[in-house]
């Protein structure tokens, strides 16, 4: 009985979607985005927080004339819940507020790949993603 | 990833049943001005993050296979999704359109729709403008309502598919609160 009780457990556990796998901490991804970065630019020293406040504050015109920022959905305080155009309850995006942030690599990469041709019309170096979670962060 | 694949396969074979289950079975469905009960946990992850879950028996085959193969510009908005998550919610969303459940009220949405058009914005169907052709504009642009795409602010039992008259409160003016999304503490993502 215990055998097969196991058995299925590991069955189970064999099944569980890839999702699982990419759990990570909020420290971890911004690691994986400094060894990004270093790729991307020689350049690159450190992230910053302030650029990071910036980016999320960047009050920006479109092609299309439409006015667009991060701080318009996820409105000025990351530790606030936001709204979508579409009525729907943003969940903060400070860890202090929301601990779940910055913990799935997959979610995270989803939102910059939408959110950043949504706002800059282009997609987000990997130093800008740092800099931006670096501050998200520090935010108490 | 290919047991990935198998299992995905595996989980939309159980949906599709599951669903075919749904409408065949005891509670007649088809011949009900309520939509069939539909469920999709991909569908319903996706899609709610930025909106309510519309039912996919509210636009035909057509309409949904046009709006998820745009999804990099869906209303003004990025919402592109990895091949398979969005293949997936197609299938699902094809599976149950108007034109292929088999609902009352499904087939007057679809018989509504000219045969070469694939309206994106189920508030376009000729059927659903006939249905509020009485709702005076600002009543839409009421803070509690805010546009017609929420189905929820006045229909509150949109969620169980049941729009039917009975269950229409319109807010007032005046009032913020948005049905369905009471202010409170964040749902979690």
């Amino acid at each position: 009985m215990r055998h097969l009780i196991l058995s299925s457990l590991a069955a189970l556990a064999a099944s569980l979607p890839a999702v699982a796998v990419e759990a990570a901490t909020p420290q971890q991804l911004v690691a994986d985005y400094a060894a990004q970065a270093t790729k991307e630019s020689p350049s690159f020293r450190e992230f910053s927080a302030a650029r990071g406040a910036e980016l999320y504050r960047q009050q920006r015109t479109r092609t299309d004339g439409v006015s667009t920022s991060c701080s318009g959905c996820h409105t000025a305080d990351p530790r606030a819940t936001g709204r979508t155009r579409a009525n729907k309850d943003i969940a903060p995006l400070a860890p202090v507020a929301n601990p779940k942030r910055f913990t799935d690599v997959a979610h995270v990469e989803k939102w910059f790949s939408r959110n950043c041709p949504d706002v800059l019309e282009r997609v987000c170096t990997a130093q800008e993603k740092g800099d931006f979670i670096t501050w998200l962060l520090s935010v108490k | 990833m290919k047991r990935i694949d198998i299992l995905r396969g595996a989980v939309l074979a159980a949906t599709v049943l599951a669903t075919g289950g749904l409408l065949a079975g005891g509670h007649d469905e088809r011949g009900s001005d309520r939509l069939p009960p539909v469920a999709n946990g991909v569908w319903q992850a996706e899609c709610t993050s930025c909106h309510e879950p519309y039912h996919p028996g509210l636009l035909p085959a057509r309409s949904w296979q046009a709006m998820m193969a745009g999804l990099d510009r869906h209303f003004g908005e990025n919402a592109a999704l990895d091949a398979p998550v969005r293949d997936e919610i197609t299938l699902f969303l094809v599976a149950n359109a108007a034109d292929r459940n088999g609902n009352r009220r499904s087939a007057k949405i679809a018989a509504s729709i000219p045969a070469a058009a694939a309206p994106l914005r189920i508030t376009e169907t000729r059927y659903i403008r006939a249905k509020h052709d009485e709702i005076r504009a600002d009543v839409w642009k009421r803070p509690a309502v805010g546009s017609a795409a929420n189905c929820a602010a006045c229909h509150t039992t949109a969620g169980q598919g049941d729009f039917s008259e009975h269950n229409v409160t319109i807010p007032k003016a005046g009032i913020a609160t948005v049905a369905g999304h009471p202010t409170g503490p964040a749902s979690v993502r």
